[in-house]
């Protein structure tokens, strides 16, 4: 090949070149993305950010996540907690760099992240994805300490293996109690589930054992499903209190193993305290928490309401009628990492609908769901009328067994999306 | 000569990213997080031309093909809607 033919190829590729990679600034510094925090949020935009040509940083301090869907089955006794754990390996693999430190705090005016190393990270744009943290002020007597003794296991890992071995270790007969905050919080109908198979281990192992369910509410999600199902599986078993019978949990004593509420205390061998939550830490460091203890956010883009620059999803944000869930995670963090990658060119995002799926298990072979769909409405993410709902009242255990299935599948597929 | 050697290059670089994908139509993203690779509980729509996934999801719209759940989820897409996602996720090189 001559010279001169060899330099009409390579300008008609750098033409090519050009016509394509406009909107992925090649030529320039690439834009600089930072992501707080690596669970089904956090590390679904940092992939997705990374393959539309954003160079993204992921600070993320565990090397280890541990997903909390399915730990319901850990707890069961069913299910082993490597099942649940995923490291960034794959990640890594695709050129985002995965910071392993804590975040300490964000100047919004000079647009960086403070690192609790001291070292400071700059960034175009910020993505929140930080998750929960437990309320250890929120209810008297329960704090870090007393959660080693009353575990609540909303975040999985240790806790989740401190729940599982006291059932274990619990005596025929014994009494285990559920305390579950008012809303908001992660998973809604994570609580209904793991009471579901805590009732079934103690009906298969412990039958003569009992668990009462302290609840802060009157009304949960898949609520009808869920105690139709307790009824016909767990009946002598499962003690569902509501707020309206006292159900609230006021204090307790990890001293006498007491649960104390409005009309009654109550003596348990194994207490599982699910205290009330907020955003985690950062949010608050970050300034875009508000006195709720969460993030409100557009529904668009989820840009924080209270700094720019700065995005927040997944558990953490105020997300209107979405639940806090993994799933919604995951589709809020695509549809926030597309606006992420278009404003930093300038562009502005377009409206997009989300989904939502949230399976339970409420025994082997026996799973329900909700799913709904959602769309920017008047400034939050509202149901879209019409659509949506829970699995069908009545439906034949085929069905039941159908769900339990597609869930597994669901857990599945969305791991390795997100980790592998 | 070096310059256009460094283009073509980045060139190749930003294939390697989703660069040249057009941007994905409204709620279209969110089918990855359960249609995964084919062998799974939940189908894959790997390989599925748009006019199947349209005519699918309108019959879980209908009632006409029975579900667990895509009945709900299909009720939420106008024909435009799920037209432009059937066509995107038909488009896909690994469709999810």
């Amino acid at each position: 090949m001559s010279s001169a033919s060899r330099r009409g190829v390579l300008s008609g590729a750098a033409t090519l070149a050009f016509s394509l990679a406009a909107p992925c600034v090649i030529g320039q510094a690439r834009p600089q993305a930072v992501i707080i925090g690596g669970g089904f949020g956090g590390a679904t935009c940092a992939r997705y950010l990374n393959r539309l040509g954003v160079a993204v940083t992921l600070v993320e301090p565990n090397a280890t996540y541990v997903a909390c869907p399915f730990s319901n089955l850990v707890i069961h006794g069913s299910r082993d907690l490597a099942a649940q754990q995923f490291g960034y390996e794959a990640l890594k693999r695709e050129g985002i760099v995965i910071l392993p430190e804590m975040a300490a705090g964000v100047d919004a005016d000079a647009r960086l992240v403070r690192l609790a190393s001291g070292a400071t990270l700059p960034y175009d744009r910020l993505v929140l994805s930080p998750g929960i943290d437990m309320r250890f002020d929120a209810l008297p007597g329960y704090d870090e300490a007393a959660a080693q003794i009353m575990p609540h296991a909303w975040k999985a890992g240790p806790q989740t293996l401190i729940l599982r071995s006291q059932l274990e270790a619990m005596r025929d007969g014994g009494v285990v109690v559920m305390s579950v905050p008012t809303n908001p919080y992660r998973c809604p109908p994570g609580p209904y589930e793991r009471a579901s198979l805590i009732a079934h281990y103690l009906k298969t192992h412990k039958p003569k054992s009992k668990l009462i369910v302290l609840d802060a509410k009157d009304a949960f999600s898949k609520q009808k499903l869920f105690q139709m199902a307790w009824e016909e599986l767990y009946p002598g078993i499962l003690e569902w209190v509501a707020l309206g019978a006292g159900g609230k949990t006021m204090e307790v004593s990890v001293k006498d193993m007491v649960v104390v509420t409005e009309f009654d205390r109550h003596k348990a061998d194994v207490a599982n305290i699910i205290p009330p939550q907020q955003a985690g830490r950062i949010a608050v460091a970050a300034g875009v928490a508000d006195k709720s203890g969460w993030c409100p956010i557009d529904p668009v883009t989820f840009e924080s309401k209270l700094r720019p620059r700065m995005h927040v999803i997944g558990d953490a944000a105020i997300a209107g009628a979405m639940p806090k869930s993994a799933f919604a995670a995951n589709s809020q963090a695509k549809v926030c990492a597309s606006s992420v990658a278009l404003l930093l060119r300038g562009e502005t995002p377009a409206s997009s609908k989300l989904l939502n799926t949230c399976y339970s298990i409420v025994a082997p072979a026996y799973g329900i769901s909700v799913a709904d769909v959602y769309h920017p409405a008047r400034g939050i993410l509202a149901d879209v009328e019409g659509a949506g709902g829970v699995s069908t009242l009545g439906a034949s255990s085929e069905v039941r067994a159908r769900e339990a299935a597609y869930a597994e599948s669901w857990f599945k597929t969305i791991a390795s999306e997100v980790f592998g | 000569m070096t310059r256009a050697r460094a283009t073509v290059l980045a060139f190749l670089f930003s294939m390697g990213s989703a660069c040249a994908q057009s941007p994905a139509p409204s709620g279209a993203l969110s089918c990855s997080g359960c249609h995964g690779a084919a062998g799974g509980e939940i189908p894959s729509l790997s390989g599925l031309s748009a006019d199947e996934i349209t005519e699918a999801m309108g019959a879980f719209k209908s009632g006409a093909r029975p579900a667990t759940l895509m009945n709900r989820l299909a009720k939420g897409f106008n024909e435009t809607e799920t037209r432009a996602i059937a066509q995107w996720l038909a488009s896909q090189r690994s469709a999810p």
